[in-house]
């Protein structure tokens, strides 16, 4: 056992104000170089947004999905009907084409902005005047888990899951002598 | 690779069904950034003028800002330009929201349309690929059912919309093209659309913006988010609360009306109520307010909520979006103190695609002939006696060019000439053909007179700003000027004196202060509103309030790391100058003259005949325009606007440029 700090962006949807700030500034501090580039579809966070029913949903790229879930349930939140995946977190989710880099295909995943020097707060939440998306830390004495994923790993698993083990093994195989053949 | 801007229009002729992917020329970008400039370019350079407005060749330009999809924050404005059917000049009329910036994303700057489709149908813009679809299903429904429509059948949740109502089908000359939250409302290009068979444009992008210089830009863009905060949480003191923040006037998230329903006029542009706002009032208008709002909202990349969700339960969508004034525009014009008779009827006029500043005045005037006899019951059978009835009653006529409501479609202007029976002396708050602010007010404001008078966008919010509308209260001068960072190079000096020295004994309007300076601080006003029409930027951050965030200094600058420009102070405002001597031109060959440039006559009480003739000669020559208001040879060469002073009609006019101006010639004035 061991303590450990869990970050958490606490959304109040109420407070939502539709501007989609965090979605601009999320895909251009994932930009390379940072800042170079602009493009919501590229975001990690994402809102559900449809003004004329009052429903603003923020929500962020989550775990990764290979197959689409069987349910389609709905929610009556107040007097309003929500479908279940308003809030799915899903990333790569084959039924929509959020959280998906829309040139690659590569799933795109909440990373809470980790940067060096780390940031006091996650890009998302700076921009968020209206305080629909507000940062906590609290520690937690946690199990140890075994090391997540990272982003190189997370992106070979969907290539995997999309061509197959053996066709990515070769691939990047056949990559590899070629580039020693360069050197 | 291109910086800020996708580099590529797209050009679309529906009456052959042409769709063409254009690169655009980069030194155009250099020469007017882009937005309202650069289409003013194609514009001039492709409209002859003889062009009917409603006519196949007329062009529809709907064009994000330069900064439109780049973090800027508040780059979201879409600027839309077209001849008017009202005015027959440059019809001008931009939007928030989200069309523009999507628009980037989809890899366009502009979307170009001409011709007429001989059906009535609608644009689906998404990425590369561009088709314009069958909409005759559409056809009568309102703009925001429309969009509702389109979304659900392209199955496109995050798909942006423009679209007009049955008010644009029917080409009434005051109708808007409507994007949810936002419209471009003024000078009747929802008639052009309409004209064109063209019931919206859906765009869907998800393509990269690139930044030049990705930390710089940034860097300024939080510095922009800071004061944006700061300035929410401290507003301006010494004046009144709707004009002491930022954005649009906050009047969504703000209950007190005094100073609108105070110091503007009721019914017909005619009387003031300036005892109207009590605590009873107060009450109850906080109560329609509180029922009617259901959350505040904002535009693309925007922190300030000058929009909000309203209920509205008859209509199709049950809801719809709306930002500041409309609320009051048509409880002020049928003279009703009912607040939620403006939600009711703003929500219907939206859906129809209405201009919210003429719709009210074009009503109260009919109303106004009607009850003098002008109009009759042969004209308006069934005209109820009730006036908030009556609004709902002529709604349906304008909007479906029924009766005396084909009239009326025309707007005040128009509809007084062909009504005739001296329904002409009703015409008395248009300028240019076109409805202007409800305001009647005492003494002649000189920078106010110049603004009117030789403004080319037809709406007063969009040429004035940065400045306070009356002098400061003693006491609040003081600190106002201290952190007056907004103020041009140059001019902090002169800019400050004047807010300190404003309402002292001897200094005050209309002879103070001095020609010079009221043109300089005209300029000001204008230059700052062109730089937010090429940009994108909202005029809510930028030239509109009082201490706004964006100015002269950082906008240099963040154009610049935007686009990899190297664009100064001097050389930005240059650029305003050559958009607004542009603009100019393209309308003095459609025929405006000085003789046009006229506020409405009962603006002010107190007016100076011979006084106003100075300003405008004071202000022709500070603009290096001559005596009928046309820009100079030297002054369009000066601007690189040869290819302008080579015209044939503009030659023949800046021939007359001898003429004597005050003592001195034009060409002796043009040194400064």
């Amino acid at each position: 056992m061991a303590n450990k700090t869990v970050k958490v962006i606490k959304i109040n949807a109420d407070e939502c104000n539709g501007c989609r700030a965090c979605e601009a500034i999320c895909s251009a501090f994932h930009a390379t170089p940072k800042y170079g580039t602009t493009n919501p579809a590229k975001a990690r966070i994402h809102v559900n947004w449809d003004p004329l029913r009052n429903l603003y949903v923020p929500v962020y790229g989550g775990p990764y999905v290979e197959a689409e879930c069987l349910g389609r349930d709905r929610y009556v939140i107040g007097e309003k009907e929500y479908d279940e995946c308003l809030f799915c977190r899903a990333v790569a989710c084959p039924s929509r084409d959020l959280f998906k880099d829309p040139d690659s295909g590569l799933p795109l995943r909440c990373d809470m902005c980790e940067d060096d020097p780390s940031l006091k707060e996650p890009m998302c939440v700076q921009v968020c005047l209206v305080d629909a998306l507000t940062y906590e830390e609290r520690e937690e004495e946690m199990e140890e888990e075994k090391e997540k994923l990272d982003e190189l790993e997370m992106g070979l698993e969907t290539l995997i899951d999309k061509y197959g083990f053996d066709k990515v093994a070769d691939t990047l195989a056949r990559i590899s002598i070629s580039k020693q053949a360069e050197t | 690779m291109r910086y800020a801007e996708t580099g590529y229009n797209l050009e679309i002729d529906l009456s052959t069904g042409n769709i063409e992917r254009v690169e655009t020329d980069p030194r155009l970008t250099e020469l007017h950034l882009g937005g309202l400039g650069t289409n003013a370019k194609i514009l001039w350079d492709r409209v002859p003028p003889e062009v009917d407005p409603l006519s196949p060749d007329n062009l529809l330009i709907f064009s994000a800002g330069l900064l439109d999809g780049t973090p800027a924050i508040g780059a979201n404005r879409t600027i839309i330009t077209s001849f008017s059917p009202q005015t027959l000049l440059m019809g001008f009329s931009m939007m928030g929201g989200f069309f523009g910036p999507e628009l980037k994303y989809a890899g366009y700057d502009k979307v170009i349309i001409r011709g007429k489709s001989p059906d009535l149908v609608y644009l689906w813009i998404n990425n590369d690929k561009v088709e314009i679809r069958d909409a005759s299903h559409l056809q009568g429904k309102g703009a925001l059912e429309t969009a509702e429509f389109i979304k659900e059948e392209l199955n496109e949740p995050k798909v942006q919309i423009a679209a007009i109502g049955l008010a644009g089908e029917n080409r009434v000359y005051f109708a808007s093209i409507e994007h949810g939250r936002s419209s471009a409302s003024r000078l009747g290009l929802g008639a052009v659309m309409g004209s064109k068979g063209l019931k919206a444009i859906a765009v869907r992008g998800t393509k990269d913006i690139n930044i030049a210089k990705p930390d710089k830009f940034w860097e300024i863009c939080q510095e922009v988010l800071k004061y944006i905060e700061y300035r929410l949480q401290n507003p301006i003191k010494g004046v009144p609360a709707i004009l002491s923040m930022i954005g649009s006037p906050q009047e969504m998230m703000l209950h007190d009306e005094q100073w609108h329903t105070t110091s503007f006029s009721w019914g017909h542009a005619r009387y003031r109520r300036k005892d109207f706002w009590n605590e009873e009032v107060a009450k109850n208008w906080a109560e329609s307010q509180r029922n009617a709002i259901e959350r505040l909202v904002s535009c693309y990349n925007c922190p300030v909520r000058c929009g909000a969700i309203i209920r509205h339960p008859s209509l199709p969508t049950h809801r719809y979006m709306m930002k500041c004034y409309s609320k009051l525009t048509y409880v002020m014009a049928a003279m009703t103190d009912d607040l939620a008779f403006g939600f009711k009827i703003a929500g219907l006029a939206q859906e129809y695609g209405l201009d919210g500043y003429t719709t009210p005045q074009v009503m109260a005037f009919a109303t106004e002939l009607y009850d003098n006899g002008i109009l009759t019951d042969e004209e308006m059978p069934g005209f109820p006696s009730n006036n908030e009835e009556r609004f709902f009653y002529l709604l349906e006529k304008i909007v479906r060019r029924e009766g005396i409501g084909d009239v009326l479609a025309n707007g005040v202007y128009w509809a007084a000439r062909q009504i005739g029976k001296g329904a002409e002396k009703f015409d008395h708050n248009t300028t240019k053909k076109h409805e202007q602010m409800v305001i009647k007010l005492g003494m002649l404001n000189p920078l106010y007179f110049l603004m009117y008078a030789t403004g080319e966008k037809g709406n007063i919010t969009q040429i004035e700003g940065q400045i306070p509308q009356t002098p400061l209260p003693k006491g609040y001068r003081e600190e106002f000027v201290k952190d007056w960072i907004q103020v041009p190079t140059g001019k902090e000096e002169r800019f400050k004196r004047f807010i300190l020295e404003w309402g002292d004994e001897g200094k005050s309007f209309p002879f103070w202060p001095p020609p010079d300076l009221v043109c300089e601080l005209v300029d000001w006003q204008e230059t700052m509103h062109y730089i937010d029409d090429a940009t994108g930027i909202c005029a809510g951050l930028s030239s509109f309030p009082i201490k706004p965030p964006y100015h002269i200094h950082n906008l240099s600058c963040l154009i610049s790391a935007g686009t990899g420009l190297d664009i100064d102070e001097e050389g930005l405002w240059e650029i305003a100058r050559r958009n607004r001597n542009l603009v100019r031109v393209i309308n003095v060959r459609r025929g405006l003259r000085r003789e046009d440039e006229r506020p409405p006559e009962d603006h002010w009480k107190k007016r100076f005949p011979e006084y106003e003739e100075k300003l405008l000669d004071e202000y022709y020559k500070y603009r290096g325009w001559n005596r009928e208001g046309i820009p100079t040879k030297e002054t369009l060469e000066g601007l690189g606007l040869d290819y302008v002073a080579e015209d044939d009609m503009i030659k023949k006019e800046i021939l007359k440029e001898g003429v004597s101006l005050g003592g001195t010639t034009v060409k002796a004035t043009k040194k400064q």
